[in-house]
Parts: structure tokens; sequence; C-alpha cells
């Protein structure tokens, strides 16, 4: 540190940590709202990384190739819900691991991404407009804070119809009793499978939509180094909110603001330790996990049918 | 995690296949041909540690193999996206037994220290040209190391962006505090400060070569802060200076040239032109005469180059860095210059003394000037 001002400024710490909230938080909050929707079903899908960058990738390309970012966003759920299909397909068979499948849907869909994506790192797509909700601040700093990307109001909305959808409609129930039960749910005459593929499918969908904000948003661009590890975070962080979608949302605000926190100390001059401020959301990712694994309150509100859980 | 985690090793996927059909390929053809025809050609093989359109240094590197490939006799085998470790080794391994390379480029600083050493020795009869590196006695004589005084054009965008900028606070991404690094923010700090001696720097580390989310964080922070000019050394400026642009600031490019990116904001930046070394070396191994160990240009020896400069640079700026840019041209230009101080406020070049571009001292610098808002 040297002539910067002494101490930090709280304030503006504060201010960088919820512009970073509202800025990185959204692939996680989509990644993690369609897996709690997959694993409701019984079935942990991996493989959201894998999607998380195909989304980003065909999202760019089709942004660029048509100049409008919300058919990118529309092709990238469009191939989210394909490999979300072909996961759902493959964990079908007879004795398939949901999770060696995702591994291999991860392996698949960044191999895939990277391959076809070779010729979009260069090109210019056009990114998604952005909600100024800060114009009444004349603080430069509010204003970019709350300078939002409407996905993340929709994610948030999404969140909270999904909270209710789970308890107060029929294919919430469907959905959690496959995912609780596939003895009763058959009795009652629900089809199981299919059930899951769509739960897959939908959970690839959102998926891929968080990875289109990554190239057509924030950062705004494509290239090979995109995610790093959003997508296996997000897996993660539906574990910690414990199925519930909007418990994801308010994690996926957390991890946004922790991957703020490494920048925003360092532009106030606060430098010792980056490293260790860097690594905070993953730092935080396994705190969470220790806290939400201990023995006796473990696993409280997982799916009955989850590979996860002993049975 | 990192993304090569899970990235299969491609290349040992091509050798296995690769290798059978070469091996079935020779066979076929009339006794001696292949072999005759393999010794007319001097095969080079190129190591990327990012993929070679990346707006950025691999880019950089990639034009230069483009430009070599198109000379005669010259065959070009490339890998992208090969990281630090044990894998480059790997690399250089199949590119010399399965390609028959004779010249290998060794383009990424990681590589360096214990890789192409041990490749070295275990190889002495390839040459391998690794980029940054610091080759010192000792170490294997098929080694050279390469690179450009890039520093020059950072000195020369510190002009331009403390120049243009209103506040004053000009900001830098950096990935590691390694030397080369802390060389370029040491440079531009100390060019901004020729035409204001209250310019500051602000450098937020990364903490890796690429990552895009995290380096699009640090540059919104540094605005946040007030700053308004960013440059960036990171593998690939295109998320900094995209960032820039869009929150309407100036920026100053790196590696190659990406006016394109920030058609307002871009005041200039400091290119690599490795084609120049690049010929130097193939043409030198071609005529057999021994490996330069260590090769070092800068503007003056085509080595880097400038990007011309953006519409928000004023006519008298530009004047101003001509000057010096003359200057080094004519090798009359110092950077690092006593007395000079850290910004922990001890004393790092002593009154007097006064660092040449070519001193090898200066490629072991680790500290950042006096101005310069950050820690190592």
């Amino acid at each position: 540190m040297s002539d910067a001002s002494g101490g930090i400024a709280v304030g503006s710490l504060l201010l960088a940590l919820l512009g970073g909230a509202m800025r990185v938080s959204t692939p996680f909050l989509f990644v993690s709202l369609g897996e709690c929707i997959t694993e409701k079903s019984g079935r942990i899908n991996l493989g959201l990384e894998g999607t998380l960058v195909f989304g980003a990738m065909s999202g760019y390309g089709v942004a660029y190739l048509t100049g409008s970012p919300w058919l990118g966003i529309l092709a990238a759920g469009g191939s989210g819900l394909l490999l979300g299909v072909m996961h759902g397909l493959l964990c079908s068979l007879p004795r398939v691991n949901d999770i060696a499948v995702g591994i291999a849907m991860m392996l698949f869909g960044t191999g895939l991404a990277f391959f076809l994506g070779k010729p979009l790192i260069q090109p210019v797509a056009p990114t998604l407009p952005s909600l100024i909700l800060g114009g009444w601040s004349s603080n430069t700093q509010i204003q970019e804070a709350l300078r939002i990307n409407v996905l993340l109001p929709i994610g948030i909305a999404l969140a909270f119809a999904l909270r209710w959808a789970f308890v107060h409609t029929r294919w919430g129930l469907a959905l959690r009793l496959v995912g609780d039960n596939a003895a009763a749910a058959r009795a009652l005459g629900y089809p199981v499978v299919p059930v899951r593929i769509v739960a897959t499918a939908v959970g690839g969908f959102l998926a891929g939509i968080g990875g289109a904000f990554l190239s057509l948003y924030y950062p705004g661009s494509w290239n090979e180094g995109l995610s790093s590890g959003q997508g296996l975070m997000a897996v993660a962080l539906v574990i910690f909110a414990r199925w519930d979608p909007v418990r994801c949302a308010l994690a996926a605000l957390l991890f946004g603001a922790a991957g703020a926190l490494g920048p925003a100390l360092q532009s106030q001059g606060i430098t010792s330790g980056y490293y260790l401020f860097n690594a905070a959301p993953y730092v935080l990712t396994l705190i969470l996990m220790s806290m939400s694994w201990s023995s006796g309150r473990s696993l409280a509100g997982a799916p009955g049918e989850l590979s996860l859980v002993n049975r | 995690m990192t993304d090569s985690k899970y990235n299969p090793d491609r290349r040992k996927v091509i050798r296995l296949i690769g290798g059978a059909g070469a091996a079935a390929a020779v066979q076929m053809l009339p006794f001696g041909a292949g072999l005759a025809r393999a010794a007319e050609k001097f095969t080079v093989g190129v190591i990327y540690v990012g993929s070679r359109d990346d707006f950025g240094y691999n880019q950089s590197h990639a034009q230069a193999a483009a430009y070599i490939k198109k000379l005669p006799g010259i065959e070009v085998v490339e890998e992208e996206r090969v990281p630090e470790t044990i894998d480059v080794e790997k690399t250089m391994e199949a590119m010399i037994n399965e390609d028959g390379a004779q010249m290998i480029f060794a383009t990424s600083f990681g590589y360096f220290n214990p890789y192409v050493l041990k490749m070295a020795k275990k190889y002495p009869n390839v040459r391998f040209a690794h980029c940054g590196g610091l080759w010192s006695k000792g170490m294997p004589t098929n080694i050279g190391s390469f690179f450009g005084y890039i520093d020059e054009c950072e000195y020369l965008s510190g002009i331009a962006a403390a120049a243009t900028s209103k506040s004053k606070k000009l900001g830098f991404v950096a990935a590691k505090p390694i030397p080369q690094v802390l060389r370029n923010i040491n440079a531009f700090l100390l060019g901004a400060r020729s035409v204001d001696p209250k310019a500051t720097v602000s450098v937020i580390f990364t903490g890796d070569w690429s990552l895009p989310v995290k380096e699009a964080e640090a540059a919104n922070s540094l605005i946040d802060q007030g700053v308004d000019v960013l440059t960036c050394h990171v593998d690939s400026p295109k998320v900094v200076i995209e960032t820039a642009e869009r929150r309407g600031i100036y920026s100053c490019g790196f590696h190659v040239n990406q006016a394109s990116l920030a058609p307002k904001g871009y005041l200039t930046g400091a290119e690599w032109e490795w084609k120049t070394p690049y010929v130097i070396l193939v043409d030198n191994a071609e005529s057999g005469k021994p490996m330069i160990n260590f090769l070092r240009g800068g503007l003056k020896e085509g080595f880097v180059k400038t990007s011309a400069f953006g519409p928000a640079v004023s006519p008298a700026t530009r004047k101003i860095s001509m000057a010096v840019k003359a200057k080094m041209l004519q090798d009359e230009f110092i950077i690092f210059k006593g007395p000079l101080k850290d910004n922990t406020g001890k004393t790092v070049i002593a009154s007097g003394v006064a660092l040449s571009q070519q001193n090898p001292v200066l490629e072991s610098m680790n500290y950042l000037v006096d101005g310069v808002i950050g820690q190592i």
C-alpha cells in the first residue's frame, strides 16, 4: 500500500461486493435452479458445467451470426436442453450411474464447445442490454452496482415461482414424488422415467442460459477459460441450499459477492494475501459443504431417490 | 478448478492414431523415399499455453508461427492449450519423436523450468527456443531464450495514458507478479510520471493468465475507484479492453492490437513482433550455426511495436510520445535509472545508476516502484 487512503473504505467495499453479487451471480443462479429441478426428480446432473460452457459458446455464436443476443439466449437454452435430454436418456438405461454420466457429459460439453468455438474467439457478438436501476444516485459506483442484467430479476422471480410450484402445482408434486419415492410414484401412475428426463432437460435449459449470460453479458465474450468451475460450484450450491430454489438464489448472490471480494480489496490497496481472497468462493464452497454435511442433520430435505442418499 | 483438468490429452490420442498411420505409410513408400523427403524439411514445433486466436499473447506467437510456416522448407506443427505442467514435456517429446521436430518454440513462461531444461538435456540435437526465460551459463547450450523489451512500449503507453487521463489514476490488471509483468507495470508508471508526477497506477493481480470473470471484476473494481485508463498484462486483454470501452473510459492494449475492440477509448498499445526473433532463430538453425542462447530486442531491433494512436490522444501527447520513441529507436533512452524507490520506500536503483535495457538485472525485477498502488 502506498499513498492510497489509509483505512478500508467500508462503504465502498460493501458497494463493490453488492456490485459483484449483481454481476457475477447470475450463472450460479441459473445453473443451481436447473440443478435443483433435476435433483428434485431424483437425479444428479454433474454435466451442467459442460452445459454451461456449451451454452456460452452456442449463445455467443448465434448472437454473432444473427445479431440478436436474445436469439443467442434461446439457442443456449436449446442446446442446454439437448444436452439435458442426452443425460436424461443415458441415465434411463439400466444400471447406468447418473454421476458417471454427468462427468462424461461435462467432458463432452466442454470439449465440443472448445472444438466448435474455435472460430468464435475473435469476433465480437452483440451483448445483452442492462437495466439501469441506479439512475437516482449521483455516485457512479452505486450506478454501476445497480446496472443489472434483466436475466437476474428473471432468475430471482423464477426461484420464487419454483418454490411455489414445487408445493402448489400438480407437476411440482409429481416431480417431488418421483424424486422421493419412485415406487410410490409408479403406484400412483406417474411416469417416473419421462418425468426425470423432462426435469433433466429443463435443468439443462436453465444451465445453458446461465452460460449465455457469461458470454453475452458478463464478462461478455467467448473464450475457453470462460467458466472457472461455476457449473460445478452451482451443483454444490444446490446441496447447500437444501434443494430450496429461494435459498439457491441467496446462495448464488453470496457466491457472487465472495467472488468480488479479491478484486474489490485489491483495488482499494489491500493487496496482501490476494491469493486467499481470490479463493474466497472456493473456500466458501468447502466451508458451506462441510457445514451442511455435518453428522446428525445431514441431508435434511434431500430427495429420497438421489444417489447421494444412502438407502 | 481449471478446464485443463478435464481436457483429455489430445496429443496422446493423436499420437496413438497418427503413429500407427505414419508407420504404415512409410512402409508403403518406395525404399528410402520417406526418409529423403523428411531430411529436406525443417520441422518446427510451436507450443502455446492458450488458444491461438485469443486476441493476446498466444495470438502474437501464432502470427509469427504463421509467418515462418510460409518460408520455404519449413514445416510447422502446433499445439494449443498446453498447461505449464508435465503436459508440456509430453507435448515436446511427442513433437520430437512423432513429428520429427528439430526445433521447439516453447512460448509460455512456466514451460522453462524444469520442463524445457529437462528436455534439452534429453535431446541435445534438438533446439529449444523459449520465450521469456532467463538462460544462464551452465544450462544446456541447445536452449535459446528470446524476449522483447516490451516495457519500452509500456513506457510510451504510460505517457499517453497519463496525458489523456483526467483523474490521473491509472489501472493495471495483471496476472501474476513475475519479473516481466512487474517490469511492465513499473515502465507504465514511469512513463505516466514523466508527464504527470502525481499519476498513480493501481494494480490488481488476478492470480492466473486467463480468468475472464475475474479480469472483468478487477476492471470494474478499478473503474469504481476512479481509474480512467486501464491496461493489463494477462493472456487475453479482450475482456479488460471491452470492459473499459463499455464503461466509457480509456484503455491501452497489450500483446496485439486491440483497437477494434475499443474504437473510442483505445489510446495506444504495446505489441509483440515475434516474427523477428523467430526468423533469426530458424535461419540460424537451418544454417547450422550454434544456438543463440540469449536473444533480446526492443523497438529498435523490431521485436516489439506500438499500436497506432487512437482518436482520444491529443496531438501534443502524440508529439511527446513520438519524441521518446525516436530516442528509444536511437538506443538513447533509459527507462530504469536511479534514484528509484519502490513503493515501500526502499531504494531499488541507487542514484547515478542507469540500467540499460540489455541489463539482465532488470529481468529479475521483484519490486513495484513508488507510485504503484499494490503489493506483490
